[in-house]
């Protein structure tokens, strides 16, 4: 069907440049086409610029030395716009599923086609997700909201408007707590929610590789969105990627979102302005798109804002207008995308196809009895349990890491000591195998039992790590590889002793050696120790016992 | 031959009404050729019997091997093909042989013993602007000429499961935008009263179709009286369900929030059978609704078995604006009449005002212009429908719609784009919402007091091919009685209930009964009661007699 209806057509993207710019003759797309125009017309020394940039964007955390001048003279108001794409089983107003890409035009229907006589049936998981956000986000919500038409014309807009949400949005007026991470100056800050609302996902354009056209993919046209918008009370690039992330976190505590940002699941466009410190009135602001990452999110904005006061302090600040520029990866700034001649009328009206939205005081009072332990809550519970904010950040950067956490705390092991091996040997293992933590076979009660057998000494912390490894890749418990493999510690001084003497004496020429004065070599002795107990001779007794042995004068 | 005027009006036998009269077995067929053919002239009305519902005598018939499914459809495709040339009502109609397979396999049904539906055999026509997956749907526009719809609209697929047999796409003003089906992008239907004068509309494929006897009952829609005119104006039955009764999937949206599926019969019964099939909750139309169907049957009752005041305590409610000046003269009096005879059938019929009536037709066509700018938006070029190529987007969208579209339909997106627009939405949009409240407010505190309102369900009969074509004003001031139910979102039956005495045998006059919302029962059972005992007239129209003559 879809190879019969879908026709291919020409985009018309940047009515604001000449006709020459507009060819679009290769599958480099339009990006190339906008930077290259961009780099002549607003950039005298792209060579220049570019180096600049690639100084701050590489260091984040230190930004350029002309960064540092910012704060001092300015202030950056930054405010964002998320899309989080919803993670139901259906979209939003058909029973077409949504799987990220999948073959182009496969999941779809007469009603998110938009063809003649369709009409949109609301799936309510898009309400429950929308009211679990809204109710995490310390939102309050309305509970006789509806839907309206946002009506703009684009081939991926199937009905020629967007079913969205206008003056009475599901939820409105909360905040979002975040910890900013020590390296970037740590502290905790509280960010202004203007507004949760609902609506639908566009399709996506596709650029043919060869010929001047572009084609349509409409699976992902329909599938449910929550709209998020901020306050504008980021005054950094740092503090707006710590704000997306915290949403990212948020959105998969609840289920309602995977908010892969690479998959477009969470979509941020940024709004950076700039003023005088000591003003009121706010300056033009900037939308920036195009940000598939935190840290590009980051570097974006600082970009941005660097060159807003850069134009400021050269008196250009009629330079700074009204647009939406895209960040380029690759040159690492941002470049006009298009300038907004004053506000676009999208005519919303109610949309007269779906009844108003009525929820009950019972109904989110079961969602919010529902709800999971968000993160906030779980590091300032995680803090009193004496753990630095380090760790807290990184056990609770991921629920399931978390979750594993928890349980294996919950089987009596040591709050530190369980965190330091996530950190590290656990977390090493997962990333060099590309494993979640949910993919391991190590289970928290194993995990609590091994720190438990090093704790009680019956193995040591080498042989700990070894029965880790084991554990991950294979499962099994602490127990049954210590037997199996008769992997207890001797602590038995006396076997130990035959060992060392063992050892001594099959090596006169080292211990004269040592003797002589190279006693670096009580390392070469307790090496060749351990690996005749098979590692399993406790450490401290060894060395104690190979001391005297070595310093004897027998 | 035969077999079509026994189909056609069994009337002479009105008393056996379940029984079609069996040309084919009897020896009694003579007679009716030769005198119960209907002729409409005014002289002739003394001896008119009450209309009977088609589908009952078929259903009688065919269950009893009177007649056979395939004979029945071969006397009305004869009928179709002899009265199409004069009318146009239809602007697709499938071959014969399709048609003909259907009726064999429903007689292989019969004589199997096996359970048929409802409308088995039942002939029925559907407006093109509802879909239909193996035949065109073009909702008279060209920008959808030969398209296809993947799949049937709701009431259709109800109508193929009872047992309808679809004989054809009929012809509408492009989108349902308009009064006299002269908008349609191919081509103009006549009333088969008069074929010089308009079928009304937007429907009007729907009505003349019906009213010409070219199928048994036909789906049209109702915007702003879309149905109830065009039914006015053709002398048939044309039933308005309440807003939600009947799911609009696969309805073409004029405007969503007044759009209604409706029926068309040449009788009050078949109105209320086919509304019966095609009404209840649908999952695919959120704003269907989930109220219980009654079984509207068990209203049908025989004339014979009626009292003497059948209606003995109703309220009924002249809405005292609807019979005022700018209204023919003619159709005054006929409505008069109409009233007279609910006094006789036992009623108290009172004059109401209703102050708000005349706010009802600008703030129509400001909600109706307002909706369909955005629903004919995803007529682009696109995806489906005709696309005119261009060397950039803006250009493609520009032509596609500028060649695709009308101009009345052109008129209406650009007005309602205008009234969505920032800065007039309050003034205009708005209002009009607040208008919708008032006038839905003012109707039920009328229905408070009236068990049914009446009106004309138009301000004239239909009038010449042409007349009001440039005058877009004039044809929207005719929409005045019915569009005022719409935005309240009402059921209402209209019925013909007299002729103006003009054209060569006269011109019907259609009856607009207005009810409680869901009380579809209540308009179908006052409205059979009312039909089976005006005794004075006839809607049968002449061309039907000439055709077979
Ligand atoms: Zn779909």
């Amino acid at each position: 069907m879809a190879s019969t209806i879908f026709r291919t057509f020409k985009v018309h993207l940047f009515p604001l440049y000449p006709p020459s710019l507009l060819k679009i003759t290769n599958g480099v797309l339009f990006f190339t086409t906008t930077q290259q125009s961009q780099t002549q017309q607003h950039h005298q020394n792209p060579q220049k610029q570019t180096k600049k940039v690639s100084a701050s964007a590489s260091a984040t955390s230190t930004q350029s030395k002309k960064l540092d001048k910012i704060p001092k003279d300015y202030e950056p108001i930054i405010g964002i716009e998320t899309h989080v794409q919803l993670s139901t089983l259906t979209k939003a107003f058909c029973s077409c599923p949504y799987n990220y890409g999948s073959h182009p035009n496969t999941t779809i229907c007469p009603i998110c086609m938009g063809l003649p006589g369709a009409l949109p049936v609301l799936n309510s998981k898009v309400i429950d997700f929308a009211v679990k956000l809204g109710l995490a986000l310390n939102c309050r919500l309305a509970f006789n909201s509806k839907f309206d038409r946002k009506q703009y014309f684009y081939p991926d807009l199937p009905k020629g408007y967007q079913i969205s949400q206008f003056d009475v949005p599901i939820a409105s007026g909360g905040y979002l707590d975040v910890d900013i991470p020590v390296e970037f100056g740590g502290g905790h800050k509280r960010f202004g929610i203007t507004r949760v609302h609902m609506e639908e996902d566009a399709g996506k354009l596709m650029h043919t590789e060869i010929g001047n056209y572009s084609q349509v993919d409409l699976n992902r046209a329909g599938v449910p969105l929550l709209e998020i918008v901020s306050e504008p009370d980021m005054r950094n690039g740092i503090e707006a990627a710590e704000y997306a992330a915290e949403l990212q976190r948020l959105v998969r505590y609840l289920g309602v979102s995977n908010g892969n940002m690479q998959e477009g699941s969470l979509r941020c466009d940024v709004n950076v302005s700039v003023r005088p410190i000591g003003q009121s009135k706010f300056g033009t602001k900037v939308e920036v798109k195009n940000l598939n990452s935190f840290a590009s999110m980051g570097r974006a904005i600082d970009f941005e804002i660097s060159r807003q006061v850069q134009l400021y302090s050269q008196g250009q600040d009629d330079q700074i207008v009204q647009e939406t520029r895209l960040w380029d990866e690759g040159t690492q700034r941002t470049i006009t995308m298009r300038k907004k001649e004053g506000l676009a009328d999208y005519r919303y009206f109610p949309e007269p196809d779906l009844p108003a939205v009525i929820i009950s005081q019972e109904y989110v009072d079961n969602i919010q009895n529902s709800l999971p332990e968000l993160p906030e809550i779980k590091r300032r519970r995680y803090e009193k349990m004496g753990l630095s904010m380090q760790d807290v950040l990184f056990l609770t950067n991921d629920k399931n890491v978390a979750e594993f956490f928890d349980a294996t705390v919950a089987k009596g092991a040591d709050a530190k000591l369980v965190a330091n091996w996530i950190m590290s040997d656990i977390a090493a293992f997962m990333k060099n195998e590309k494993l979640s933590i949910n993919e391991i076979k190590l289970a928290p009660e194993e995990l609590s039992q091994l720190i438990a057998s090093i704790k009680g000494g019956i193995i040591s912390g080498k042989i700990g790590k070894e029965i880790l490894f084991e554990l991950l890749s294979k499962g099994g418990t602490v127990k049954g590889l210590i037997e199996e493999k008769d992997l207890v510690q001797i602590v038995d001084p006396l076997e130990i002793q035959k060992f060392v003497d063992k050892v001594i004496a099959e090596n006169p020429k080292q211990l004269e050696q040592y003797r002589g004065g190279k006693t670096k070599l009580q390392g070469y002795f307790a090496g060749q120790v351990m690996k005749l107990s098979k590692g399993k001779a406790n450490p401290g007794l060894l060395n104690k016992i190979l001391l005297e042995k070595l310093n004897s004068k027998s | 031959m035969k077999m079509l005027s026994t189909l056609q009006t069994p009337r002479s036998l009105s008393r056996f009404s379940l029984l079609l009269p069996s040309a084919v077995t009897t020896t009694t067929s003579s007679h009716f050729s030769s005198n119960s053919l209907p002729h409409a002239s005014l002289s002739d009305q003394s001896t008119a019997v009450p209309p009977q519902s088609q589908i009952l005598s078929i259903r009688h018939s065919l269950l009893s091997r009177q007649v056979t499914a395939v004979d029945l459809a071969q006397s009305y495709l004869t009928r179709l093909r002899l009265t199409e040339p004069q009318l146009h009502s239809f602007l697709h109609i499938p071959d014969d042989s399709a048609v003909l397979a259907e009726a064999r396999e429903l007689d292989r049904r019969i004589d199997g013993g096996e359970e048929v539906g409802p409308l088995a055999g039942v002939f029925v026509a559907v407006k093109d602007n509802i879909c239909t997956a193996d035949m065109p749907s073009t909702a008279g526009s060209r920008i959808l000429q030969g398209y296809r719809p993947p799949f049937d609209a709701t009431a259709v697929k109800r109508v193929k499961e009872l047992g309808g047999i679809i004989v054809g796409k009929t012809n509408l003003d492009e989108f349902g935008m308009g009064s006299t089906t002269e908008g349609s992008a191919f081509q103009v239907t006549s009333n088969p009263w008069d074929v010089s004068r308009v079928p009304g509309g937007s429907s009007g494929g729907s009505a003349a179709a019906v009213s010409a006897r070219q199928c048994v009952v036909s789906l049209g829609s109702d915007t702003g009286g879309s149905v109830r005119q065009p039914a006015s104006f053709c002398g048939v039955v044309g039933l308005k369900p309440t807003y939600g009764r009947v799911s609009r999937f696969g309805l073409m949206a004029y405007a969503s929030s007044l759009d209604a599926i409706g029926c068309f019969g040449s009788s009050v019964a078949d109105a209320g059978i086919l509304l019966n099939a095609i009404a209840g909750h649908d999952k695919f139309d959120a704003t269907s609704s989930k109220q219980d169907v009654p079984n509207f049957l068990p209203h049908f009752v025989s004339e014979s078995s009626l009292g003497s005041k059948p209606l003995k305590g109703l309220r009924v409610g002249l809405i005292r604006e609807t019979i005022d000046d700018g209204v023919d003269s003619g159709v005054i009096s006929a409505i008069r009449e109409a009233a007279l005879h609910f006094e006789e059938l036992g009623c108290s019929v009172n004059e109401v005002s209703l102050p708000s009536f005349s706010l009802g037709l600008p703030a129509y066509y400001i909600l109706a212009s307002s909706e369909s700018s955005s629903n004919l938006s995803r007529y682009d070029g696109i995806r489906y429908g005709n696309q005119v190529f261009a060397d950039e987007l803006d250009s493609l969208y520009g032509n596609s719609r500028a060649q695709g579209f009308g101009s009345e339909v052109k008129m209406r997106i650009l007005m309602g784009t205008y009234a969505l627009s920032a800065g007039y939405y309050d003034a205009y949009y708005k209002r009009a919402q607040q208008v919708r409240t008032i006038i839905r407010n003012s109707f039920k505190e009328a229905l408070n007091q009236n068990d049914i309102l009446i009106s004309p369900a138009a301000p004239s009969a239909a009038y010449k091919i042409g007349a009001k074509k440039n005058d877009p004003l004039a044809m929207y001031a005719g929409d005045i009685m019915t569009v005022n139910v719409n935005l309240a979102g009402l059921p209402a039956l209209v019925l013909p209930c007299g002729f103006v005495d003009d054209g060569p045998a006269g011109l019907p006059v259609g009856l607009q009964m207005i009810g409680a919302a869901f009380d579809e029962g209540e308009l179908l059972r006052v409205g059979h009661i009312f039909e089976q005992t005006l005794n004075k007239f006839r809607f049968v129209p002449p061309i039907v007699a000439d055709s077979i003559a």
